[in-house]
């Protein structure tokens, strides 16, 4: 059998560091835990259904310090997975595959994400101390 | 000379017996959850406040109601399509991979069930 130079999938370990593939394992990454977001939008809900005992309990759960910095995670997960999401459906259209478009809208995507997470935040913060 | 049958040529299904269905249903959920969970997000950061009764009364309007039991209904789908490949690509060994898929479609059907149906126990009075 003739030794022939196949397609290789990228070897993690000297793989060159880049935009491109630190976005896509963020995509994958925070997919994942807005999965496991799930469970508490579930939790709430259930505790909301339960009534008024059920549901102050639940939300002493969810304003703990642990629990707003899983909020925190979410809200950047949130963003972050629906603004690149929006770059892979332009992507399926066949759109935006040149290195600059690509590169613009990766930096969108991350900034986009830090940008309405941290305002996010700060309307909750705001409307709890005013 | 192609060795593909003619039926197996016009299902189009390919070797992973599915086709395209997985790709394009999450592609068609990904485009739905777009307004879903944008106005999910915005409607609750809208209200005055997040105690019981504000909560209640607004998710038992029947158009936050219908449309948060859309959303949690398709986010479930969504994630469930998503982290089904994350599962294929990570786990390895068939019998745990089956196991883990089993479990995750239980923990879905589990999880998105509890959700919907708080909400329409909130929207029809307990």
């Amino acid at each position: 059998m003739p030794v022939r130079a196949r397609p290789l999938s990228p070897h993690v370990l000297i793989y060159r560091w880049q935009l491109g593939n630190t976005l896509s394992i963020l995509h994958r990454a925070t997919g994942v835990a807005l999965a496991f977001g799930l469970v508490a939008l579930s939790y709430w809900l259930m505790s909301l259904a339960g009534g008024q005992d059920s549901y102050d309990d639940a939300m002493r759960v969810l304003t703990s310090p642990l629990s707003l910095l899983f909020l925190l995670g979410w809200t950047f997960s949130f963003w972050y997975h629906l603004l690149n999401g929006v770059r892979h459906l332009v992507w399926d259209a066949g759109y935006g595959f040149e290195r600059t478009p690509r590169h613009v809208s990766g930096w969108i995507a991350v900034s986009g994400a830090v940008l309405l997470t941290a305002g996010a935040g700060f309307w909750v913060w705001h409307g709890a101390t005013s | 000379m192609s060795l593909r049958s003619p039926l197996g040529r016009v299902l189009g299904l390919g070797s992973a017996k599915d086709g395209t269905g997985h790709w394009w249903a999450q592609r068609v959920t990904a485009v739905a959850l777009v307004p879903l969970t944008l106005w999910f997000f915005i409607a609750l950061l809208s209200l005055p406040a997040l105690d019981y009764s504000t909560v209640k009364a607004w998710l038992a309007l029947p158009v936050s109601s219908f449309l948060a039991v859309l959303t949690v209904g398709v986010l479930t789908y969504h994630a469930y399509l998503g982290t089904t490949v994350v599962v294929e690509d990570y786990v390895h060994g068939a019998g745990l991979k089956v196991a883990s898929l089993m479990l995750l479609r239980f923990l879905y059907v589990v999880f998105g069930g509890a959700g919907i149906f708080a909400i329409l126990r909130v929207a029809f009075g307990s």
